[in-house]
């Protein structure tokens, strides 16, 4: 809502400057959300009324004009225009005037000929962008006054962003009335007398869906002047308000709809078979709309039609076909309430927001209707003259909305704002909103207006005191809430935890979009069922994400353009898949590397990171949660499938996956050295073991290497499972230390070299007794593994 | 005799200023008491005399020997001692090349600002609960007294899934959530990332909330803002002018915008705060009847506030940042700036 501060303060004028009205508004609940002047600042400039005009001697475009500008005599004024001709009205800037940018007349010889001030277009004055010739002004300006005063372009438009709740302060009057109560001042909305009429030919009128619009109003107003012009003042106050002057029976209904709240529209009476309907499209119908759009009406958009079509989109638009146009001089005009469960989300189907349609949704007022339309036919008469006729009503109170007494308890406003406001404070605040206020024993009892469709409950008259004492003016407390002491679980590791720990080994967190590409998508996880959002914002973020890896691949993608050559990073986050038709939700961590190990460095030789450099940052954050979790050759279509793991839990359920990957796609994608990836399921991970205390050794531990000679299809694992699960109870540590392959190995095998730790807990082992353990470990292994020990 | 030792003596002490360094030190030291030393056979040579002479000669080999070995020590400890300056020398490095190894990279702001945040409310009891993002419209709207249709439904620019499923537009579906399944006294901060289909300067198609609520007996509307005072002062580190004004929130009645004088300018004015000295960061209220009673919470027994806001606005406050799209394209240059 977009108001003009002088029309406001006609209605309503209290003792504060424009900063502080501003103030008022918002911190009232109206916020401001811009107070812009309507002109550039300029000075010196009057009405001016063209006398004559001669061609200028040396010039063909310029004339040699006398002006009247008030003075007792006229002043020559050279001018280019070319609409200049005598009796023309127009703004004159006199010597020593100033124009936007400082722009300073000064008395001047153009071509030889004298000229004593400027006659103006209205973008010389800064009120239009563009303009074809000097302002025209009415023919009744007065010559010699100030432009400013005549235009009151000393004057500035408020722009109120309002909330959906407060549809009664978008009109001029709503807001007056804010301004009086939040100043203490008293308003009372003008009295509209009856326009007198001069015939009484209606147009019959059936309203076939009532409960949808209780209130219909109709007139027919004859034989108006189709050249009639819209009075300046009128054009002024709708430009201010964001609107273009079109005719002047389209903008009186918007200048009511302005200044009243309540939206009208007006038909050629011509062009319609009576009776006229409100009632339910139905299926098949269509409309031609104002805006030249055609819609396809189903059964449920309420319409005003007559004999032979649909005419309106009721509340909405109205149709091309009853068009009030140029040569219009009988108007059936209409104002109705359409109640806002009939209009809402009507013109968002449509893809419409009308003026109309944004009141009608939020709600009008349903008593205004006789005021406003008596209102509108003053003003076209005033304006175009016209034959008018009676009202024809159809109103159906049972269907008004509900104003029913609200209960307002004296504790209550002491206990949930903190205040104790009197019965006169009260009185006048709710009066001044033009609520009715009867006193009760507990407090009170509101009844609101019917231009307010947002207090039903207690709490809405809580807000209602709030806003007008000024949430700023309600007391703070000081909090004091603790009341339990704070938990500490051990059993569970937080995820920042883990995030810190891969933040520590050099892993930059990213967030990324939780939708992607299609084509990403597909080309990660070629095998997850994914979800498409219906409405996406665009087709790159149209599908959800089933790995995190996509998003991390584009983040990586973007840096390695911007000439990054390391890129480790990680994210954590929910994936969505889609299973059985239901959608899993998964929070998840992952992560991406590729480049060198380490930042470029002096005194080390620089290596690109493999496999076992990832691994081991994923076994750091094993690490750190629960026992139990493991690794075991996997496979994943975005991955190498040498060189992938599965993470797997107690029972063997993958919960992770790490791994190179996929050189095809690492192509695709665009990356020129591997990408390592790893995404493991945030709840197998965010456990942990609480500490259990054991007993340490008094006897000295005892390292042994071993090398064995084992297939190359026998894995780490194996090896470690088959020591784990022997019955050697001394072996405290087993680790490998080597892996060969190649010269003096027979092809097809490799050399694993371990080393153990062995200690007891009752004595110093003995070299025999450590050799029969490292003789025992052998058998078993050479029976479960065929291992041979290396010589 | 005596002579002959005062002689080894003097050539002894010479030996040893002329050693250089530990080793010849030491071969001198074996060349005057080591098996075959000189002081060594003078000593052995002490067999062959009478008893009183032995004595006396005995003496004078012995005090030959002390001042000799006195001297070595001395030596020695001087030897070392360069040896040591030496090594030191030598072992001197440019202190100020870099260190080794990985270096520790950062968190997201967003991140970042969501655990201060978390931190500032954990002080109070304040526990943290997270929800499922994509939602069914129930409880993103109908339960937050957001009907079909209502204007406020239009306003959050919703991703559909379905008619009735929605990628949640706010984190509020979590208060909803929390108190579906837990009676008061209850005390939650819900943060999150949340989706509008919305894409500009100063949009992004998703961004983080935290929704924090408290409902409890006797809640007023001025806990509500000694919490967000709090609160703000304690996230800006500050003591910052802030103000509450009347807005509108369907599932909160009586609601409130939240300004803080703007921390670019200190309120004087300038183009963050479109020169009003003003930005508004959060919205809040107290919780609605009608949410109370879709999860049948006793509205006359209990009352609570909620209040949410942007997580991505607060970081950008905090740290100066200008582009709200940064955040999301995850340039390592701009992610790099924040630890």
């Amino acid at each position: 809502m977009q108001v003009s501060e002088a029309w406001l303060r006609e209605l309503i004028n209290p003792p504060v400057s424009t900063e502080q009205l501003v103030a008022q508004l918002t911190m009232a609940g109206l916020e401001v959300d811009a107070l812009q002047p309507v002109a550039a600042v300029f000075s010196g400039v009057v009405v001016g009324e063209v006398l004559s005009t001669e061609q200028h001697p040396n010039a063909d475009k310029l004339k040699v004009c006398q002006v009247n500008v008030g003075q007792a005599e006229p002043l020559q004024i050279v001018c280019g225009a070319s609409n200049v001709r005598p009796g023309l009205k127009i703004p004159a800037a006199l010597i020593g005037a100033t124009l936007p940018g400082d722009f300073k007349i000064k008395e001047s010889k153009l071509r030889g000929e004298l000229s004593f001030g400027m006659l103006c277009s209205e973008k010389e004055l800064g009120l239009a962008a563009n303009s074809n010739g000097l302002m025209e002004l009415p023919t009744d300006a007065p010559v010699g006054i100030d432009i400013r005063d005549y235009l009151t372009l000393n004057d500035n438009v408020i722009e109120l962003g309002l909330t959906p709740n407060r549809a009664d302060c978008l009109s001029v009057e709503g807001i007056a009335r804010e301004v009086a109560v939040l100043n203490k001042l008293s308003f009372q909305p003008k009295p509209q007398a009856p326009v007198t009429l001069s015939h009484q030919d209606t147009l019959e009128i059936r309203v076939d869906s009532p409960a949808a619009c209780p209130v219909y109003l109709g007139r027919l107003i004859k034989n108006i002047n189709p050249q009639a012009m819209t009075p300046l003042w009128m054009q002024e106050r709708l430009r201010r308000s964001g609107i273009r002057s079109l005719s002047p029976v389209v903008d009186v209904t918007n200048y009511v709809l302005l200044e009243l709240g309540q939206p009208l529209h007006a038909f050629d009476a011509a062009k319609l078979v009576a009776p006229l309907v409100v009632r339910n499209s139905s299926i098949g119908e269509s409309l031609s709309l104002l805006n030249d759009q055609t819609i396809e009406l189903d059964g449920n958009a309420l319409v005003i039609a007559d004999q032979s079509q649909p005419l309106a989109l009721a509340g909405v638009m109205g149709g091309n076909s009853s068009a009030v146009s140029d040569t219009t001089q009988d108007i059936f005009l209409e104002c109705a309430f359409f109640t806002p469960r009939s209009i809402a989300g009507k013109a968002r189907s449509f893809g419409l927001h009308t003026d109309s349609s944004h009141r009608f949704e939020r709600g009008v007022d349903f008593t205004l209707q006789q005021r406003a339309i008596e209102r509108a036919t003053q003003l076209i008469v005033e304006i175009a003259g016209g034959a008018v006729g009676p009202i024809n009503a159809t109103i159906s109170p049972e269907h008004f909305p509900a104003r029913s007494a609200v209960k307002l308890r004296k504790q209550r406003i002491e206990s949930v704002l903190g205040i104790s406001p009197s019965n006169e404070e009260i009185a006048r605040m709710f009066q001044g909103l033009g609520m009715q206020v009867a006193e009760i024993a507990e407090g009170w009892e509101i009844t609101p207006p019917g231009f307010r469709f947002d207090i039903a409950i207690e709490e809405d008259l809580l807000e209602e005191i709030g806003r007008i004492v000024g949430y700023n003016n309600l007391p703070s407390s000081s909090l004091l809430m603790r009341s339990e002491l704070g938990k500490a679980p051990e059993a569970s590791l937080s995820l920042a935890r883990l995030q810190d720990c891969l933040v520590d080994r050099g892993y930059q967190e990213a967030i990324t979009y939780s939708f992607v590409d299609e084509a990403m998508q597909t080309a990660v996880a070629p095998d997850d069922e994914f979800i498409r959002i219906k409405n996406p914002i665009s087709s790159e973020l149209a599908v959800m994400r089933t790995t995190l890896w996509c998003g991390l691949l584009n983040a990586a993608q973007y840096n390695v353009n911007r000439q990054q050559t390391r890129v480790r990073l990680f994210e954590s986050g929910l994936r969505f898949l889609s299973q059985n038709g239901q959608t899993q939700q998964q929070k998840m961590l992952a992560g991406l590397a590729l480049g060198s190990v380490y930042a470029e460095q002096w005194g080390e030789k620089s290596r690109n990171i493999d496999f076992f450099d990832v691994k081991a940052d994923v076994e750091a954050l094993l690490s750190l949660t629960a026992a139990g979790l493991s690794f075991r050759p996997g496979q994943h279509p975005a991955l190498h499938p040498g060189q992938t793991a599965e993470i797997i839990d107690a029972n063997a359920q993958s919960v992770g996956l790490i791994g190179m990957l996929h050189p095809n796609l690492e192509k695709q994608l665009g990356f020129d050295s591997p990408v390592f990836l790893f995404e493991l399921c945030q709840d197998a991970i965010l456990q942990r073991v609480v500490p259990k205390f054991s007993a340490l050794s008094k006897f000295p531990s005892v390292r042994r290497d071993m090398a064995l000679l084992v297939k190359q299809d026998i894995s780490a694992n194996d090896i470690i499972h088959c020591i784990h699960t022997s019955q050697e109870t001394t072996v405290r540590e087993v680790s490998i230390f080597d892996v060969y392959q190649g010269k003096g190995i027979e092809n097809g095998f490799k050399s694993v070299a371990l080393s153990l730790v062995l200690q007891d807990f009752t004595q110093t082992l003995t070299d025999s007794e450590i050799d029969a353990i490292f003789r025992r470990l052998l058998q078993k292994m050479t029976a479960e593994l065929n291992a041979k020990l290396r010589e | 005799m005596s002579a002959s030792i005062e002689e080894i003596l003097t050539q002894a002490l010479q030996a040893l200023a002329h050693a250089n360094d530990l080793t010849e030190l030491d071969q001198v030291r074996v060349n005057y008491l080591g098996k075959k030393g000189l002081f060594t056979q003078h000593m052995k040579e002490l067999g062959n005399l009478d008893p009183e002479q032995r004595k006396s000669v005995g003496q004078v080999i012995n005090t030959a020997k002390n001042s000799f070995q006195d001297a070595l020590d001395n030596r020695k400890a001087t030897l070392e001692s360069a040896e040591l300056q030496a090594r030191l020398a030598s072992e001197c490095v440019d202190v100020t090349l870099p260190g080794r190894g990985q270096a520790i990279s950062g968190l997201h702001p967003v991140t970042i600002t969501l655990r201060r945040i978390a931190k500032i409310f954990a002080s109070v009891g304040f526990d943290v609960v997270e929800g499922p993002e994509i939602e069914d419209d129930y409880h993103n709207f109908g339960a937050l007294n957001i009907p079909e249709h209502h204007p406020a439904r239009a306003m959050h620019d919703t991703f559909y899934f379905d008619a009735h499923t929605v990628l949640r537009t706010h984190t509020s579906p979590v208060q909803i959530r929390v108190m579906e399944s837990e009676q008061p006294p209850l005390k939650v901060i819900a943060p999150g990332r949340v989706y509008r289909c919305d894409s500009d300067l100063t949009h992004t198609p998703m961004f983080h909330q935290v929704e924090g609520f408290l409902v409890d007996t006797n809640v007023s509307f001025a806990d509500l803002k000694g919490v967000v005072f709090e609160f703000l002062r304690a996230f800006f580190e500050k003591d910052i002018q802030v103000r509450f004004r009347p807005s509108y929130f369907p599932f909160t009645e009586p609601s409130a915008e939240v300004d803080i004088e703007c921390v670019m300018c200190d309120g004087k004015g300038c183009r963050v705060c479109s020169h009003t000295g003003w930005l508004e960061v959060m919205g809040c209220g107290m919780i609605h009847p009608e949410v109370f009673k879709s999860v049948n919470i006793d509205n006359e027994r209990y009352s609570g506030f909620a209040f949410g806001m942007g997580v991505e606005r607060l970081a950008m406050l905090r740290y100066g940042i200008n582009d709200l799209r940064m955040f999301f394209e995850n340039d390592l240059k701009f992610l790099q700036q924040f630890k």
